[in-house]
């Protein structure tokens, strides 16, 4: 198999798709030419040409906006926006529009978008340029959202999403895109809507998702250390959300922890917590516990942005303290 | 094809069969039969059946909350109109979406939109689409000038102008938006001059004329099927009822009212049928005819079956 970063990944997915069904094309900013800012659709103008792979302007609502009604009208479009901290200028059309259309008219239209974005913090780049809105989404009727943290998830992942026939908001992380990992070779494609076990442990389920499920795995190599086995859960899709996975592991470590980037309050961390003492309420044998962002604004400066975002060593302390 | 003259007394029933339309939910919302919020368009019905026809059946439109009678010109069943209005599964939207997104993509009505300026991209992604795949049709989108100062319609001009889409921007152009005079709130009220500015081919026309507006979409539908890009169409009409069930109007006087009365579409065109030599009782039977429509309508609409509360789950999903 062979190693590739997480924006190469994401890349072959993007060629491969393109390639392979004429319906899908690209907009976004800066993503033509100079192939984007974080090298995603390097190369892909030089073979799609600039009707497929569209340069826009600084204009987010209107472009995802010109996007689904692309994408209702027999197209696939794929839009970048280069921050997710942008969907906000965008959120009309993402949350009253994308979601809601093909329900408001009962089924009669479909909006199949992919809406690209790379979230998250860890360098320094500030409050507008950092969050995490994963955990806002799913409280979405009707996106299906999709938050990878390895380059081989990405691209099976990334590859569904465009064949999914609805409107997916794509989870990327800033910090993700230079990772490698091994990608498998020729077609193949990651499920919607399957978490995967990314290390096996019996004492101690670690369930995350996106950049936060590397942080949680080099936690579990601490804590290895230690004498305590951490199973880590990659949920990989957010909604919807593989619950079995994450139950099946917790009926044989009886210890949870959710890790997530986005902030805790109200976050997703809270609602996989909920679900577990709804649907096993007998299972744990400590209660479980969550991480996220704290309650400010992601700041800049590294000592500041650390305390404010989880880190591997929370991770550790967090699962530490439950014995 | 011009709307020629042997065409006009089909344009005034089915202006008619708008207008009763409207006049019939007005009716229901008063015997509290109709849930939630209706904008009648009564007033507009020029802008609705002359843009509409103008276009091929297979282009496509977006129109607003106060699109009923865009939404039934450019064909979407009455029947199935009406039941939605009632809340019937066999609604357009199988009850889901109401008075203000009446959707038929068969028909090619992409949606009508409760949120102001929505619709705009979307028409224009249709247009996208058309020329990516290499159709040669066209995407109209209907909006209120109220919808002006919304950020995402200059986006979309821009986006519109730049890629040369065929689409074509028809602003209503009723005075008022929702309960505010327009031009209290609105810089410049030429709104063909914000279109100008994105170097788009505009034109402000007389809104209550249905066979101006239609070669005028006529137009500006060749003009964009044969790659000449965008047309900005602002026609100048007027909301007879106010902005929805139950405005005060406290915004107007009724003598303006009054006098928008005279010149109102389907007087407009009544009057140019008695020109044309159509006798009153022309005019009576096609008044019977749409009423009839109406009547029809009515009856499968509350004949239909309510949904179930199952039904609440589907459709989310493709």
């Amino acid at each position: 198999m062979p190693t590739l970063t997480y924006a190469q990944a994401l890349n072959e997915a993007l060629r491969e798709e393109m390639r392979a069904d004429p319906r899908v094309f690209l907009m976004g900013e800066d993503i033509g030419q100079h192939g984007g800012v974080f090298r995603v659709t390097k190369d892909l103008s030089a073979e799609f040409g600039a009707n497929r792979v569209r340069d826009t302007p600084i204009s987010e609502a209107g472009f995802v906006g010109l996007g689904i009604g692309a994408a209702m009208t027999g197209m696939r479009p794929v839009v970048e926006l280069l921050f997710m901290d942008f969907a906000l200028v965008a959120a009309d059309q993402i949350v009253n529009q994308a979601a809601k259309l093909r329900y408001m008219a009962g089924g009669a239209v479909s909006v199949p978008i992919v809406i690209r974005a790379q979230q998250g913090g860890g360098r320094g780049n500030g409050a507008q340029h950092s969050q995490s809105f994963d955990s806002w989404l799913v409280q979405v009727p009707g996106l299906i959202v999709v938050a990878p943290a390895t380059p081989a998830d990405a691209k099976g992942l990334l590859k569904s999403a465009i064949r999914a026939g609805n409107p997916v908001v794509f989870i990327e992380h800033k910090l993700l895109y230079n990772t490698k990992g091994e990608v498998p070779d020729g077609e193949y494609t990651v499920p919607i809507g399957k978490a995967e076990v990314k290390r096996v442990g019996r004492d101690v389920t670690i369930v995350s998702y996106s950049r936060t499920v590397l942080f949680a795995l080099e936690a579990a190599e601490q804590l290895a250390e230690k004498g305590i086995e951490a199973e880590v859960i990659d949920l990989r899709t957010l909604e919807p959300l593989d619950m079995e996975t994450v139950l099946t592991s917790i009926r044989g470590t009886a210890r949870l922890l959710v890790v997530h980037e986005s902030h805790a309050n109200c976050g997703l961390g809270a609602e996989i917590v909920a679900r577990v003492y709804e649907q096993a309420p007998d299972v744990l044998v400590t209660p479980a516990r969550r991480l996220g962002a704290k309650h400010v604004p992601i700041p800049v400066a590294e000592p500041l942005e650390n305390a404010v975002l989880p880190q591997v060593e929370d991770i550790a302390k967090a699962v530490e303290a439950m014995f | 094809m011009p709307l020629t003259p042997d065409r006009l007394p089909d344009a005034y029933r089915q202006m008619l069969v708008i207008r009763k339309f409207e006049e019939a939910i007005r009716a229901l919302s008063t015997q509290g039969k109709i849930r939630g919020s209706f904008h009648p368009c009564v007033g507009q019905e020029a802008t609705a059946v002359g843009g509409c026809w103008a276009l091929r059946p297979d282009d496509y439109i977006t129109c607003t909350y106060r699109g009923h009678g865009q939404a039934l010109a450019k064909g979407l069943s009455v029947r199935a109109a009406m039941a939605e209005m009632l809340g019937k599964a066999t609604g357009c939207s199988k009850g889901k979406g109401g008075s203000m997104h009446f959707t038929d993509p068969s028909v090619g009505l992409l949606g009508a939109n409760a949120i102001v300026a929505a619709g705009l991209p979307h028409a224009a992604g249709a247009a996208l689409s058309a020329q990516l795949q290499k159709k040669d049709l066209v995407a109209l989108s209907f909006f209120g000038e109220g919808a002006v100062n919304q950020g995402v319609f200059h986006e979309t001009l821009n986006l519109a102008a730049i890629w040369k889409l065929p689409v074509i921007f028809v602003c209503e152009n009723n005075l008022y938006s929702e309960m505010t005079p327009s031009h209290e709130t609105t810089s410049e009220v030429d709104t063909c001059k914000r279109a100008t500015a994105y170097n788009m081919h505009a034109v402000r026309i007389d809104g209550n004329d249905v066979e101006l507006i239609y070669a005028t979409v006529e137009d500006a539908a060749a003009r964009a099927r044969a790659g000449g890009g965008p047309t900005y169409i602002e026609a100048m009409t007027y909301r007879l009822w106010g902005h929805m069930m139950g405005d005060p109007e406290v915004y107007r006087t009724k003598e303006e009212v009054a006098k928008a009365r005279e010149v109102e579409p389907l007087v407009r065109l009544g009057r140019r049928l008695k020109a044309l030599g159509h006798t009153d009782s022309d005019l009576t039977r096609l008044e019977a005819e749409a009423e009839a429509v109406i009547a029809d309508a009515l009856q499968f609409a509350e004949n239909s079956s309510a949904p179930k509360p199952e039904d609440a789950f589907s459709d989310v999903f493709a």
